[in-house]
């Protein structure tokens, strides 16, 4: 979990779900760059899974192995045979099995998107069904296994230019994701899907019950910071939540630059040594009169509004 | 910031009351304060949601989730009016997201869903992409006539049609004595399963791409299945210079009743889907896209399982059981229940997914 300030969001990739009691739900499109990390995560994750799976087969059964290889025309034991299909198998759930039963989950998610952050949702805030899980990840085959598959034939030139046209053809579908706002590829145009940012964030402490927020009074030193209409007027909303990251943040250094600033900005001489009660007393004084006006629906987006 | 201790890591639920509400300095604040145990509360249910689904979460949480739920969403619209504290608002963003996934979430699980599927979900997905099933046999029967007639012409084009590997000596100038082999029976089961295990395999990947690439407007589906088709027409007419039709279609019956027929529905699917993208209708190309391809992936669902029968009927009856006879009532029996299930079989209600249970839920 991260920390407990909202990421600025950009934009461009911000969507609104309407749920059905009416209520807005704000959601962000995951990057690309996140989807193609989650990808390639869950790529290794299956790699190596399925690599550490025949260490151990080979392990327990080594000599089974070795009868696969010199098998002539199914001539082999039955023990061979049932390991031979069950590695047959086990290739097939891995291509298809693995994607489907991860994203079914109440997380709606792979291992490497969870590890990313992001999940799969139905467009448009109805509910994800499993025949949209489905959908979305039969069409994986044609996005990635077989442009990859074509991605290393083609250039040999064994299969002329019936591979080239092949390849061009295959990754129409891997750009597909760069040439829609949604960022969605073709499965999540067929199942009616898309992948939005999944943020887990924690509850952060509320500022105005400690410090020198409550009263304006610092414990350290007892002095009291009031600050008149001018001096709070000077400032808009972003500024009070860059303040607030700020302050959680807790980075001395930059909190005495921000003090020095805001000095400088409202005229006062800045001392040293009592910052942090000075910005708690002036975040809180600043939100008090900012919600305020926010009351009578007066808003001051920044401080050149 | 207070120090989690280690005990609150292992006992759950236990919501520790807010700090004074009264002392906080701002009004936003004290809202928060005042409703914080709910939000925590919900919290703690939906993350126990996400770990392992409904099992998890006693009676009582789960009649309080809608409340908490809704709370948790009049809370945020509330705060986005009249709070600055950005650390909040992404929390409650963050937490009503949360917990609208769970509360809309699937409302089954995959064995509950499987089962709806097979008494009857399955079968009507088939019945209603009934058009392009007609469309993709209109398709298969050309092919294969259109395979066969090449062939006739020119024996030449037989060795387009089939890859060398496939072929092996069963090829044009072949002796009846060397085709009638090929459709013997083996002496014993050892080395079929294996068989069956990379037939499927290979099918089933074949139907998947049948039915993915008919996201290309269902045109590519197409061309898969005349070029399949086309090879199928030419090795019948290999068989029937011959004179060994009706033995070649009892040895193909065993198994082809059910592939052939998983494989004309995997193309009827994707052209299903290609075909409502070209022609929408009413709705958008989006919405088009999506309701057909969920319905076409219920139908690739059944696809799959089609080719574990068909895999296990070609790797043993097909292989074991010897006779045109015996083999035209194994292949004969499985088609005729296919077409029954999947035409005559119609059971009420079942899959259709109803909104009103997440509404009643929420």
């Amino acid at each position: 979990m991260s920390a407990a300030i909202a990421p600025a969001p950009t934009d461009k990739r911000q969507r609104t779900l309407v749920t059905p009691e009416g209520i807005a739900i704000p959601v962000t499109i995951a990057s690309r760059g996140s989807r193609i990390g989650a990808l390639v995560l869950d790529f290794l994750i299956l790699i190596f899974g399925l690599i550490a799976i025949f260490i151990f087969l080979a392990f327990v059964a080594e000599g089974l192995f070795d009868e696969i290889d010199s098998a002539v025309d199914g001539a082999m034991s039955g023990a061979a045979e049932f390991l031979f299909i069950l590695v047959i198998l086990l290739i097939f759930m891995a291509r298809y099995g693995y994607f489907l039963t991860m994203e079914l989950g109440p997380r709606g998610a792979t291992l490497g998107k969870r590890i990313v952050g992001i999940r799969v949702a139905a467009r448009g805030g109805g509910r994800l069904t499993p025949e949209a899980i489905i959908a979305r990840n039969l069409l994986r085959d044609i996005e990635l296994f077989m442009p990859l598959i074509f991605l290393l034939i083609a250039p040999s030139g064994e299969s002329g230019s019936f591979g080239l046209a092949g390849m061009v053809w295959f990754m129409v579908f891997m750009a597909f994701p760069f040439f829609n706002k949604d960022a969605m590829r073709a499965g999540d145009v067929i199942a009616g899907t898309w992948v939005v940012d999944a943020p887990r964030t924690r509850l952060a402490e509320a500022l105005s019950t400690q410090g020198a927020a409550v009263q304006g009074t610092s414990e350290m030193t007892g002095a009291r910071y009031e600050f008149g209409e001018e001096e709070l007027s000077i400032y808009g909303e972003h500024e009070l939540q860059t303040l607030e990251r700020m302050l959680r943040d807790a980075q001395p250094e930059a909190l005495s630059a921000v003090h020095a600033t805001i000095c400088r900005k409202i005229g006062w001489d800045p001392g040293a040594g009592d910052e942090r009660a000075f910005l708690e007393a002036f975040y809180a004084q600043l939100r008090a009169r900012l919600e305020g006006d926010m009351r009578f629906g007066k808003r001051k987006a920044d401080k050149f509004s | 910031m207070k120090a989690p201790t280690i005990g609150s890591w292992f006992t759950r639920g236990e919501i520790a009351a807010p700090a004074d509400i009264e002392g906080a300095a701002l009004r936003s604040d004290r809202f928060r304060l005042e409703r914080e145990g709910d939000w925590r509360r919900l919290e703690q249910i939906v993350i126990r949601m996400e770990k392992g689904g409904l099992r998890r979460v006693d009676d009582e949480d789960l009649l309080a989730l809608p409340t908490l739920y809704r709370t948790a969403a009049s809370s945020l619209s509330v705060a986005r009016e009249t709070s600055l504290d950005a650390a909040t608002l992404g929390y409650l963003e963050s937490l009503v997201q949360r917990a609208w996934f769970q509360v809309y979430g699937p409302r089954k699980g995959f064995f509950a869903w499987f089962s709806e599927f097979l008494l009857g979900g399955w079968s009507r997905a088939v019945r209603e992409i009934w058009l392009d099933i007609c469309i993709a046999l209109f398709v298969c029967v050309a092919g294969a006539v259109v395979g066969w007639l090449l062939v006739a012409q020119n024996s030449d084009w037989y060795y387009r049609l089939i890859p060398i590997g496939l072929a092996g000596d069963r090829g044009p100038g072949a002796s009846r004595e060397t085709l009638l082999a090929s459709l013997g029976t083996e002496e014993s089961t050892s080395g079929l399963s294996t068989f069956a295990a990379s037939l499927f395999s290979n099918n089933a990947g074949v139907c998947i791409l049948a039915f993915a690439l008919g996201f290309a407007f269902g045109i590519p589906s197409l061309m898969l299945l005349v070029h399949n088709m086309a090879m199928l027409g030419a090795i019948l007419w290999l068989f029937s210079e011959a004179g060994l039709i009706v033995e070649f279609s009892a040895w193909l019956s065993v198994h082809g009743t059910t592939e052939l027929f998983g494989i004309l529905l995997s193309g009827a699917a994707g052209l299903h889907i290609g075909r409502s993208m070209a022609f929408p209708g009413e709705r958008s190309v989006l919405e088009a896209a999506s309701t057909s391809g969920r319905r076409s992936a219920v139908v690739m669902v059944g696809v799959v399982i089609m080719m574990v029968v068909a895999a296990i009927l070609e790797a043993f009856p097909r292989q074991l059981v010897e006779g045109a006879q015996n083999r035209f009532i194994i292949g004969g029996t499985f088609g005729v229940f296919w077409l029954t299930y999947f035409f005559l079989y119609s059971p009420r209600g079942g899959m259709v997914e109803d909104l009103d249970d997440a509404e009643r839920l929420a």
